[in-house]
């Protein structure tokens, strides 16, 4: 299934700022994360398809996900 | 020595010295100029007129060494909102009203001449004379002119020609510790000064007795503590002093919560150009500042310096508000443009929120068309100058609404909504409903719990918890506004307890005093409720708590939500 990763901040430091690439059925948020070596307890905002998500849901063809560190501001 | 009260009449061009009243003694900030202003003026008065009072307030903890404690608040009648307002911002003048001992500097009466005035602040006495030379000219002029004339350090609060002809989006500017802008931005105060003719506050604290620590051991520990718990909490330790709050494009579009064309959508195309990791860049490849604080102490350093291709300094303090509002909000993609009205703004005195809005509904009204950056450009100059159209639009967006028949006016009270769709952010929208000031993100931060997960986490597209989300944030607002703490001391307030413990302590050391927490909040209870009974005299309703009713009907793509409160679930707010 093709999933599009955003990464924004920090995140984006040695990594990328969008791809789209291919991962198997079943693969989930948190695989990902561990996958772009990110320590969990560092990410601040998962995006699903513009909503909020938690690292244990499953993700879908077609889906977009953005990673955010804890940011703020105001 | 003790602290004092300035009190200064633009009707007998007289001033004294008073001693302060013993209600007010335990009150600085937010909680003194709501105070006064309850106190001293008549809710139903015109607030261009001579019954209206410009209060300025340096908060409880200024003048000490606490970190971020610089913040002057300044309040009145409101002339775009018709309630009470209250504004704050960085700069130096609160530390140099603090140092001399001077709890609140109340400016009451007008002159019947319309003739300007420059009032000069000294530590034990004030001037007030005709100023000619610098009426009509911007406020970089005006600091550089003071500065050249009294000296390298005076404090200054100023307003631009928007406010000398008493539009109702004028802004007060206060210069920075660099010379620059920063601006009580928020309800039309740099009208109130220039109907009281007012053209600028030069404040000389030489020889001033400085700030009395009670308990300077205590102080030391506890500011210690402070200064730990925010650099300690991702967001003020790491994320607004690498990307300032500009960093804010990116999340609210990703959220659909970037208002954008005036409102009709959640995200917008060319938001990464205008993001603050692009900004950041720019920043850093022409040699600006990527971080800068707004006052000295300010150790978070959400502000920059933006530069030009040539690497020539264009402006400061350049947040995302003002970058969502040119930009998306507009549909310009284009930072340069952006930060060349930014300085425009802060040098005629215009607030950057309400201007924002200003132009969204000025390209609603077709007067020129959405994308257009020279034309942003050349309005802010018909603004300016007081040309027929100028007066219309710095009059507010509600006032441009109205002038060319439209409804997709965002405002709520007459104030234009900032940067956040309350659509898709529901928590916001309770804020911009129901706070005391019309619509003002500020008052009450619900983006931090509803999109940033700082606080907890309440789902941003449901009703659920909004109201009782909005009414505590609202709360602990208006008691950190008393403060003089900038704002953002609440991102670590929210998750690091130390972080209100120390405040706490670093009132008691200054004060002497035995506070604990629930004096803080029976503090900020006590400000929203003062505030709250000034309007309900002026003649305002719960009928006015509601937002425009284009957020009911249409929907904000991409999520396509709508605003679905009714009256009575908004008017819970109040049950406190
Ligand atoms: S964090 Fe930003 S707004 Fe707050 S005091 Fe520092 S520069 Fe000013």
């Amino acid at each position: 299934m093709r999933i599009t990763i955003k990464l924004f901040a920090t995140f984006r430091i040695g990594r990328f700022a969008e791809v789209t690439r291919d991962y198997p059925a079943g693969t989930r948020i948190a695989d990902i994360i561990g996958e772009l070596h990110i320590p969990e307890k560092e990410v601040g905002m998962i995006m699903l398809n513009n909503r909020h998500a938690e690292p244990d849901q499953e993700l879908h063809d077609g889906d977009s996900l953005a990673l955010f560190p804890l940011v703020g501001g105001g | 020595m003790t602290e004092r009260i300035l009190r200064i009449n633009m009707t007998t061009l007289s001033s004294a010295f008073e001693e302060v009243p013993a209600e007010w003694q335990g009150l600085g900030g937010r909680a003194l100029t709501s105070t006064i202003v309850a106190k001293e003026v008549p809710p139903t008065c015109h607030p261009l007129g001579k019954h209206n009072k410009l209060v300025f307030a340096p908060g409880l903890l200024a003048g000490t060494p606490a970190a971020q404690s610089g913040r002057l608040s300044a309040g009145a009648k409101s002339p775009l909102t018709g309630t009470i307002k209250e504004s704050n911002a960085g700069g130096t003048a609160a530390q140099s009203l603090a140092r001399m001992r001077i709890k609140a500097l109340i400016i009451e009466g007008a002159p019947t001449e319309d003739r300007f005035y420059g009032i000069r602040i000294n530590k034990d006495d004030v001037t007030i004379s005709e100023e000619t030379e610098l009426v009509g000219t911007g406020n970089y002029e005006v600091i550089k002119t003071l500065i050249k004339r009294i000296g390298q350090k005076v404090g200054v609060l100023a307003i631009g020609p928007v406010g000398e002809m008493r539009m109702s989006a004028a802004n007060i500017s206060v210069r920075d510790p660099d010379g620059n802008i920063r601006s009580h931005g928020r309800g039309g105060l740099g009208a109130v000064m220039g109907a009281k003719r007012v053209k600028y506050i030069a404040i000389d604290d030489t020889g001033g007795a400085g700030v009395e620590v009670k308990d300077p051991e205590k102080f030391k520990t506890a500011a210690r503590a402070f200064a730990k718990a925010i650099l300690e909490h991702p967001v003020s330790g790491e994320g607004l002093p690498t990307y300032g709050t500009n960093v804010l494009v990116n999340v609210l579009n990703e959220a659909g919560g970037l208002p954008t064309k005036n409102f009709r959508y959640g995200q917008f195309e060319g938001h990464d150009k205008i993001s603050g990791e692009t900004m950041r860049e720019t920043i850093i490849q022409r040699g600006g500042k990527p971080k800068h604080g707004c006052h000295a102490g300010c150790i978070i350093q959400c502000s920059q310096v933006y530069c030009d291709k040539e690497g020539e300094y264009v402006t400061s303090g350049f947040e995302y508000e003002t970058i969502w509002g040119i930009g998306a909000n507009c549909c310009i993609d284009d930072l340069d443009i952006i930060a060349q009205a930014d300085r425009v703004m802060d040098d005629i005195g215009i607030d950057s929120i309400e201007s924002a809005v200003i132009m969204g509904v000025a390209m609603e009204a077709d007067i020129i068309p959405f994308g257009d950056g020279p034309g942003v450009l050349k309005l802010l100059e018909e603004i300016r100058q007081g040309t027929p159209l100028g007066r219309i639009l710095g009059n507010g967006a509600a006032a441009v609404g109205r002038a060319y028949g439209l409804t997709r006016v965002p405002v709520v009270k007459g104030q234009g909504i900032p940067a956040y769709d309350p659509r898709s952010v529901k928590g916001i929208g309770i804020t911009y409903a129901t706070s005391t000031q019309g619509a003002d993100h500020t008052m009450g931060y619900a983006v931090a719990t509803n999109i940033l997960k700082v606080g907890g986490f309440i789902d941003p597209l449901k009703k659920e918890g909004q109201v009782e989300l909005s009414r505590n944030l609202q709360i602990a607002t208006a008691a950190i506004d008393s403060t003089g703490l900038c704002l953002f001391v609440a991102f670590p307030a929210l998750d690091i307890p130390e972080t209100m413990t120390a405040i706490i302590d670093m009132l008691n050391a200054r004060y002497g005093t035995a506070l604990v927490g629930d004096d803080v909040i029976a503090l900020g209870k006590r400000v929203l409720k003062t505030e709250h009974a000034f309007n309900l005299a002026a003649g305002f309703t719960s009928a006015d708590d509601r937002l425009p009713e284009f957020f009911e009907d249409d929907p904000c793509p991409p999520l396509n939500s709508t605003w679905t409160f009714t009256g009575e679930e908004i008017d819970e707010f109040w049950n406190f």
